[in-house]
């Protein structure tokens, strides 16, 4: 990591707002700025116009995905974020927050990694949380046929179910279960007209490591064992039909295989070794990063006192010694992955190999 | 470290002090340092008395200046020149309020600006050029012959004659270019990419170089006087490659001066002298000798990043301005 000289003022806070076309993702926007929240939030967008807000501190951007020059596919950033950000911060104080509306269309991983990849941009500013909105009615169809859709939901740290209003409480179960399939680890949140508390979607820390409290599946909070005894990415789903209902959830949230982007989760109890984890870690996403959309883990290596936590954007990894382990606290490894076509033996095998 | 350079020479006390909060960049209108805020206004550091004058309403986003004329881009749309009387003029308004984030300054009056895609020349005669660039571009030069222009963008550096319908030539190199300087007998463009490194072209051939091993994105680098050496921030100490040759820096290995635990924020080469003063990250500045290193202190560390850094054209004063508020002028 790039040393941090000493006067480190506080970093201003980015959350990405993405959703495919028509979600709802402009009409949050409006709600943000227009509510009676005292703050100030400079807003990059890629349309003006949209926005009903007389605002100064409104960017217009034109989404320049830039690859780096690293040798690495997945490496790309937002180049108009880069000099935006740049500007943006020539009038610090005058703004309390920054949000980023993609497009519809938008990949919300060059926006992420533009915080990990310049350091100009990640020593003033630090990613909160990317928070993609969904359309109730429409997610379904699109993720079948777009593959942005899917992203977007797989990327997502909260994710705002919208226009519930326009379903039946069936539809809404079935197309939570599609969203759970691509990612189980993003709070979700039931909405009409983007209507939320702005708490739920700002101020989420989501990239913080400190913040890495638990990498518990929302849904499955407390009942993992489902997580194991079902063989969720052997079983292939031709129709939404098949998606089986799991009442013992308490939920009655259905139960869906996405058939190319899912999660994977592993933990262990014996502790590992930190000289087989990191080249381990290092190597798979030097090779699968680009199917890696994110990756998080709670880190018990053996002989040390602390928690090492660390988190990933594709084939970018941060990481850190959190904490102290707590007495009594059960000194479990976790990992989590969310991707397209994870090679799930090997990640598994690979990981118990780490095993000290 | 940087505090135990007890045994370099100091000029600390022949510093002028001057109370600049936020300032971007300083130039200067003859020999009156002008440090450039980050918002709105120009700081004329007049030797009776500073004095604010408003140039934009909102950050102010590009900066250039030959000594009597100050051009600024904004986030407002406006480009600005301030003369040598002090006085701003409004030269050319964005139509959709695009931010004006690059400019520069050319020969027999010519301007150049950018915003979104689109390049402008105004030549001296005031005629305005346009021509949209494949993205945005993030650096500007006026080559120093013939009237042209170099725009640094993703993927390599166009060159664009803006009194010639044809096409710009452009100089191909995979990835974000994100400034351009061109030595002064036109034969190299160098440009600072995304990644800690720059890139060079020599234009009679084409050649591709490049020059890393930068601990950070290079975001300041000058020729020194004569074009001799490439002076560049971004690392622990001031980098020097060699431009002389033929061959300019290929296969040669760069000087390293004036070493410190900061980074070097800012260089500014004096316009007559081998000398380069050197901005750092926690707030030294420092005058380096290119042909022996020896240094002279201007500014003790104060943990506050240098901001602003520049000579006048003359090369008796150097201004500076660092994030703490405090800077000052150097008359030598």
């Amino acid at each position: 990591m790039p040393d941090q000289t000493a006067s480190s003022p506080e970093k201003i806070p980015v959350t990405v707002l993405t959703g495919y076309l028509g979600a709802g993702k402009t009409t949050l926007l409006n709600r943000i700025l227009s509510e009676p929240h005292g703050k100030k939030f400079a807003v990059i967008v890629n349309e003006f116009g949209e926005i009903g807000i007389d605002n100064d501190l409104v960017v217009n951007a034109d989404e320049e995905v830039f690859e780096m020059n690293n040798g690495c596919i997945c490496c790309t950033v937002r180049g108009d974020l880069v000099r935006i950000i740049d500007g943006l911060m020539r009038r610090k104080g005058k703004f309390d927050a920054i949000i980023v509306e993609t497009t519809g269309l938008a990949d919300p991983a060059p926006v992420a990694q533009t915080f990990f990849m310049d350091e100009n941009v990640g020593a003033r500013t630090k990613l909160d949380a990317v928070v993609t909105v969904a359309d109730a009615k429409w997610l379904k169809d699109r993720l079948k046929d777009a593959p942005e859709a899917k992203n977007q939901i797989a990327f997502a740290d909260v994710i705002l179910v919208n226009k519930t209003d326009l379903v039946s409480p069936e539809e809404l179960r079935e197309v939570e279960g599609r969203i759970r399939a691509i990612n189980p680890y993003a709070t979700l949140h039931r909405t009409q007209r983007s209507q939320i508390a702005l708490d739920a979607v700002l101020g989420r820390n989501a990239f913080d490591l400190d913040r890495i409290l638990t990498i518990e599946p929302q849904f499955l909070a407390g009942e993992d064992h489902d997580h194991h005894h079902h063989d969720h990415d052997h079983e292939h789903c031709d129709d939404e039909n098949c998606g089986h209902d799991h009442h013992h959830h308490g939920h009655g949230l259905k139960h869906y295989h996405d058939e190319h982007m899912q999660s994977l989760a592993l933990r262990t109890d014996k502790p590992l070794n930190p000289d087989k984890f990191f080249p381990w870690v290092q190597q798979l996403v030097a090779t699968d990063g680009p199917n890696i959309l994110r990756s998080k883990g709670i880190l018990s290596f053996k002989d040390d006192p602390q928690r090492f936590v660390f988190q990933g954007v594709h084939m970018i990894l941060d990481g850190d010694h959190q904490r102290e382990w707590r007495p009594g606290e059960p000194r479990e490894s976790r990992i989590v992955f969310i991707g397209r076509d994870l090679p799930e033996d090997k990640i598994r095998k690979g990981f118990e190999s780490c095993i000290a | 470290m940087s505090d135990g350079r007890a045994t370099a020479a100091s000029v600390t006390d022949r510093v002028s002090p001057v109370t600049v909060e936020g300032a971007v960049g300083v130039a200067f209108l003859d020999a009156t340092p002008v440090f450039v805020l980050g918002e709105e206004a120009l700081l004329i550091a007049a030797p009776d008395g500073a004095l604010r004058v408003p140039v934009h309403d909102g950050a102010i986003l590009g900066i250039a200046g030959d000594g009597t004329r100050i051009v600024t881009g904004g986030d407002d749309g406006k480009l600005v020149v301030t003369g040598g009387d002090g006085v701003p003029q409004t030269i050319a308004v964005d139509d959709r309020r695009r931010w004006i984030d690059q400019v520069a300054l050319g020969p027999d009056g010519a301007l150049a600006w950018s915003a979104g895609k689109t390049a402008f020349v105004r030549t001296g005669a005031g005629e305005l050029r346009q021509r949209d660039m494949p993205s945005t571009p993030a650096g500007l030069a006026f080559m120093p012959k013939g009237f042209r222009l170099a725009v640094a963008h993703y993927n390599g550096v166009s060159l664009w004659f803006p009194n010639l319908p044809a096409e710009p030539e452009r100089l191909e190199w995979k990835g974000s270019h994100l400034g351009v300087v061109i030595s002064p007998d036109g034969r190299f463009i160098v440009t600072a990419m995304q990644e800690p490194l720059l890139h060079a072209w020599r234009l009679a051939d084409r050649k591709d170089m490049r020059m890393s091993g930068y601990s950070a994105r290079v975001r300041s680098l000058g020729f020194t006087a004569g074009g001799a050496f490439l002076a560049t921030g971004g690392s622990e100490q001031v980098i020097l490659w060699p431009f002389s040759g033929k061959d300019g820096p290929m296969g040669k290995q760069p000087r390293l001066l004036a070493p410190a635990q900061a980074r070097v924020a800012l260089v500014a080469c004096h316009p007559e002298q081998p000398v380069v003063a050197a901005g750092y990250s926690d707030g030294m500045v420092l005058l380096v000798r290119v042909e022996d290193g020896a240094e002279i202190l201007v500014r003790r560390p104060t943990g506050a990043p240098v901001t602003a850094l520049g000579w006048d054209r003359a090369g008796t004063t150097l201004a500076f301005a660092a994030e703490d508020g405090v800077g000052g002028t150097l008359r030598l």
